[in-house]
């Protein structure tokens, strides 16, 4: 995970909610962490991640070599 | 190719990283659900998609669909249900949309957002699963053991089960890859619970013959007091392989879940789970998953007729024998000989044999294999 930051710009009425959300339930530090994590979220379970990354598969060819079924 | 997933697309709710490790975090402040190995190893299941298109356990909409009609409310195939049941004391205080942590031998195994909450009928259940409420019946047995709530909703793998036998467990994700790498694109996938004898390796080799390689998928996990104990099938397994199958043809992987004895509809269902391995046709035995006499011995042949959109090709072949005349193991489609040629090889007896620690016939079990088998002092499970 990257640590670098850009600047985007999100809609202001999403902004106030998302404070509100945080404010009421907590769990998160900053507005930062938390749009962080909800992109991580979303990305992880709704996007195209059913798809493997080049990476994920290195990763099961790695396991099959090693337990000889490659 | 190696065939779809079952519902279009292989099911991975694995947590990863920073997100998993909120989950574990915020898991600590939610109610928890302590789950035994066979529920821990279904969680795992569908979090690695050999139950997709499953993302949970079902919600009742879904549960009432498998039981009625063998298919979810989508219509997709599905003869099985796959539930979370707790005692109703535990379930009560918990609301639809909340989130729950399922744990397994006290540690986090899971999240689920709770999306159901309802009772379910357990006679129901098994007139319509095992077709029988007979309580001898061992699947049937088991509900009894069950709480009165079935929880539904999506869940989410934040640690994965114990697996004493992890240098053989695959998922999907893996057999997938493995089976492009060989250059697979028809693979037959074979169930078992069973150390193998003559005709089970025949029927193997005569579906390999046209198919490109072989799954052999024993089950492990719980299964009836009498069958063979898991390490004895895997070991007898691997003697079998190591003397009498080319290498290259053959994968031998082991499918944590439990066998529930449900004949017909448990024949399609191991068909689907080894759809999502990637398997494109599926070995359907005679009695396949039966137990005693609950069901015809064809009966798991007749089923898949029902379900002409299943998405693999279930094999059916005929049970085989040796024959003195013919000179090889053989099936009554392809040898017109007498019964006074046929050895059949009967299960009983060579469990009987193999418990008495004594070699059985060469026309019915390797010799290799039985002594694999007979150096454990009890092969059966209690
Ligand atoms: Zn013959």
């Amino acid at each position: 995970m990257s640590g670098e930051r850009v600047q985007v710009t999100i809609r202001k009425d999403l902004v106030e909610k998302a404070r509100k959300f945080i404010e009421e339930q907590g769990g998160f530090d900053s507005l930062e962490e938390f749009l962080d994590f909800v992109l991580e979220t979303v990305l992880e379970e709704e996007g195209p991640g059913s798809e493997m990354s080049e990476e994920d598969e290195e990763k099961v060819k790695e396991r099959l070599r090693a337990l000889g079924y490659m | 190719m190696v065939s779809q997933p079952h519902g279009g697309r292989l099911v991975r709710r694995v947590a990863h990283g920073r997100r998993r490790e909120r989950l574990l975090e915020e898991a600590q402040g939610m109610p928890q659900l302590e789950l035994d190995d066979t529920r821990a190893a279904d969680v795992a299941n569908i979090a690695h998609g050999a139950y997709s298109p499953l993302e949970g356990f079902l919600t009742e909409e879904d549960y009432e669909s498998v039981l009625l009609h063998m298919r979810l409310s989508n219509d997709l195939p599905w003869p099985i249900p796959i539930v979370l049941d707790t005692p109703s004391e535990a379930a009560r205080d918990w609301g639809v949309g909340d989130e729950i942590a399922l744990t397994h031998r006290g540690r986090m195994l899971a999240v689920m957002s709770v999306e159901d909450i309802y009772a379910w009928d357990r006679a129901e259940y098994a007139e319509r699963v095992y077709r029988t409420t007979d309580p001898g019946h061992p699947g049937v047995a088991k509900l009894g053991e069950m709480g009165g709530l079935l929880v539904g909703g999506r869940l989410e793998l934040l640690e994965e089960p114990p697996e004493p036998f992890q240098a053989l467990r695959l998922w999907p994700i893996e057999t997938r890859v493995l089976f492009r790498e060989r250059g697979w694109r028809t693979i037959v996938a074979f169930q078992t619970r069973n150390v193998p004898h003559l005709g089970h390796e025949y029927v193997q080799k005569a579906a390999l013959t046209f198919t490109d390689g072989l799954l052999i998928h024993p089950l492990v996990g719980w299964k009836k007091p009498g069958d063979f104990r898991d390490e004895v099938i895997i070991r007898a397994y691997e003697e079998l392989i190591r003397h009498y199958y080319p290498p290259n043809s053959v994968v031998l992987s082991v499918l944590r879940m439990q066998m529930r004895y449900a004949g017909p509809r448990e024949a399609v269902f191991h068909a689907i789970v080894r759809k999502n391995y990637g398997a494109t046709h599926f070995i359907v035995g005679r009695d396949h998953a039966g137990v005693g006499s609950y069901y015809g011995p064809y009966e798991a042949w007749d089923i898949f007729r029902e379900f002409p959109d299943l998405g693999i090709t279930p094999l059916f072949i005929r049970e085989s024998f040796y024959c003195t005349k013919c000179g090889g193991m053989v099936n009554e489609k392809i040898c017109p000989h007498g019964d006074e040629h046929r050895i059949r090889i009967s299960g009983t007896k060579l469990r009987s044999l193999l418990a008495n620690k004594q070699m059985p016939p060469e026309t019915m079990m390797r010799r290799e294999v039985a002594q694999v088998v007979m150096e454990f002092d009890n092969p059966f499970t209690e």
